[in-house]
């Protein structure tokens, strides 16, 4: 009894808290759908009274959103995959294997990790600008490989993987390559999926970086896209939040989906907020 | 050498691809950065100029406006992080393992969103007009509605409330894992001293919780010293008469709005020596730290 009386006001609180957490997003939703007369009414209404779908048919018919979404996929997609290749030989390398250089290595790689990325910003524009690869999706995509967050998380948990089977396998002929393929990269599979879910949603969500790489409005991930709508429909909030809806929604998917890896990501070193 | 190679190739391979892109991309460019810092380096040529660049950003009115308004979020902002994450943490912690993942989701769902995207709302909520959601619930509690981001002096009030109105889930995740980890022994030990759950938790929880306050300090400090979509978006790039210009946003429109890079990069080294200095503080914090 004692146990529902004291826990009640604690769940009252947390579901408070949860519920203006979450407002934003609701009102975001709640204005997409409404029709243009509601998103300007005073008092606003918080419970929506007529719903339509017409806001989104509009941004579908007058703004490359679609176009937005498949480039963020792209860009998204192809960083997270080399990441998972990358990361998890250099990860396996630095848990497993000894070589001359190789805490130095470490070291330079870790001691970068709190700089902040707009540091880098403006050298790595000159980079691109002379190899001739501003405005281009090599240009977006290539120095997202060199975040070094996905080989920390990797090398932590490879270390943490028994050698006997690694021995056994070179014993039994295998070579270093096979090693890896076939010892290291299955025994790693709940850390790769931690890193494709963080690395995804990070470039997905990756904002300043393509606004400063990309000039062509066709090649812009859609959270670029959004920000020029705002410039297009400075006032017209149904559109924008609308926009904002059809951005959030994939993420919210891949959430729910894989909620476990997103918990995990974070205690393992990838606080964003 | 031929030894040397076939010994340690493979694992020189295995890091080549990762440690290349890291010097080309991240390592060169730190470099780079301070040494643009030294340049007038415009759109088209430059010359080594010392560090008259940082002569003109201490003179620059605005670059201070920026430099005080990253500070200031950054306080308001950590602070207020800090307090939610470990309050909520410790009220979810005392429930049972299903309330709890579903308190860390419930928290850390709004987090999996951009930026940019959340900024649009909080752009919509604070919007100047009676309509605007802010103004309709000043108006519920009796006030009169206010011009928010429409107005110099409520424009970095109205960024710093929409980062502060959200539970930091990353926070709440770390410090209840943390919680979970603690060793019940002095809890105990305190019972028997009949200690009360809230003397419990100021003397033993939080003083236990210093390795992960520290950490949170360090990488919600950094992250909030980076503040840029919130003010791109929530006030056009910076707000009337500068109002919400931050650092990171000062970089942007200088570099690549006005082409002045030299300068630019002169902020970036100064952002780049904050970050640092907050990371060194924590350090020497956790070394005096023994007994943890």
């Amino acid at each position: 009894m004692s146990s529902i009386r004291t826990k009640l006001p604690v769940h009252l609180v947390l579901l408070a808290a949860g519920v203006l957490s979450l407002f934003p997003l609701y009102w975001l939703f709640l204005t997409s759908l409404s029709p243009a007369q509601y998103v300007v009414k005073v008092p606003p209404e918080i419970i929506p009274r007529e719903i339509t779908f017409s806001n989104y048919q509009r941004l579908f018919e007058t703004t490359p959103i679609i176009r937005w979404l498949v480039n963020t996929v792209v860009i998204a997609g192809v960083i997270t995959g080399f990441h998972l290749l990358f990361d998890s030989m250099a990860g396996y390398a630095f848990a497993k294997r000894r070589f001359p250089g190789k805490d130095l290595m470490f070291w330079l790689v870790v001691s970068t990790l709190t700089v902040p990325a707009q540091v880098t910003l403006i050298p790595v524009f000159f980079i691109l600008r002379t190899i001739g690869l501003l405005d281009t999706y090599p240009g977006v995509i290539v120095p997202g490989l060199a975040d070094v967050f996905g080989v920390f998380l990797m090398k932590q948990f490879i270390q943490t993987l028994p050698s006997e089977l690694e021995q056994a396998a070179r014993l039994d002929g295998a070579s270093e390559w096979q090693v890896y393929t076939r010892i290291i990269l299955p025994l790693s599979k709940p850390a790769l999926a931690v890193l494709a879910i963080f690395t995804f949603n990070r470039y997905w969500n990756a904002f300043i970086f393509p606004l400063v790489i990309l000039r062509d409005p066709a090649k812009y991930p859609v959270q670029v896209g959004l920000a020029t709508l705002q410039g297009e429909f400075n006032t017209d909030f149904g559109m924008l939040m609308t926009g904002a809806a059809v951005a959030a929604i994939p993420m919210i998917v891949v959430f729910f989906a894989f909620q476990r890896y997103f918990i995990e990501g974070i205690r393992v070193g990838g606080v964003k907020g | 050498m031929r030894a040397a190679l076939r010994r340690y190739g493979w694992s020189y391979l295995f890091v080549l691809p990762t440690f290349s892109l890291f010097v080309v991309f991240t390592l060169l460019p730190v470099l780079q950065a301070f040494g643009l810092s030294l340049q007038s380096a415009r759109i088209v040529g430059g010359e080594w100029i010392g560090l008259q660049n940082f002569v003109t950003l201490a003179e620059d009115p605005v670059f201070r406006q920026a430099l005080g308004n990253t500070v200031l979020y950054s306080l308001v902002v950590v602070a207020a992080q800090l307090t939610l994450a470990l309050v909520v943490a410790s009220l979810i912690q005392p429930l049972g393992r299903k309330s709890q993942t579903f308190y860390r989701a419930l928290f850390y769902l709004p987090l999996v969103n951009s930026a940019i995207l959340v900024a649009m709302v909080w752009r919509w909520i604070f919007n100047p007009n009676p309509f605007g959601l802010a103004n309709t619930v000043l108006g519920a509690v009796g006030f009169e509605p206010l011009l928010w981001i429409g107005s110099s002096d409520q424009a970095l009030a109205a960024v710093i409330l929409s980062a502060v109105l959200t539970i930091p889930g990353g926070g709440v995740v770390l410090y209840s894992a943390a919680m979970g980890s603690l060793p019940r022994e002095l809890y105990e030990a305190a019972e028997v001293e009949g200690a009360g759950a809230l003397t419990k938790w100021w003397y033993i929880t939080i003083p236990l919780l210093k390795p992960t306050t520290l950490y949170l300090l360090v990488i919600y400090t950094i992250l909030a010293f980076q503040v840029f979509e919130r003010v791109y978006v929530m006030t056009s790039g910076g707000g009337p008469n500068n109002a919400t210009i931050t650092i990171v946003q000062l970089i942007y429109s200088t570099a690549f709005q006005f082409g002045r890079y030299g300068l630019a990069s002169a902020m970036a080294v100064v952002l780049f020596i904050m970050a640092v200095a907050v990371a060194v503080v924590q350090f020497r914090s956790l070394r005096s730290d023994v007994e943890y």
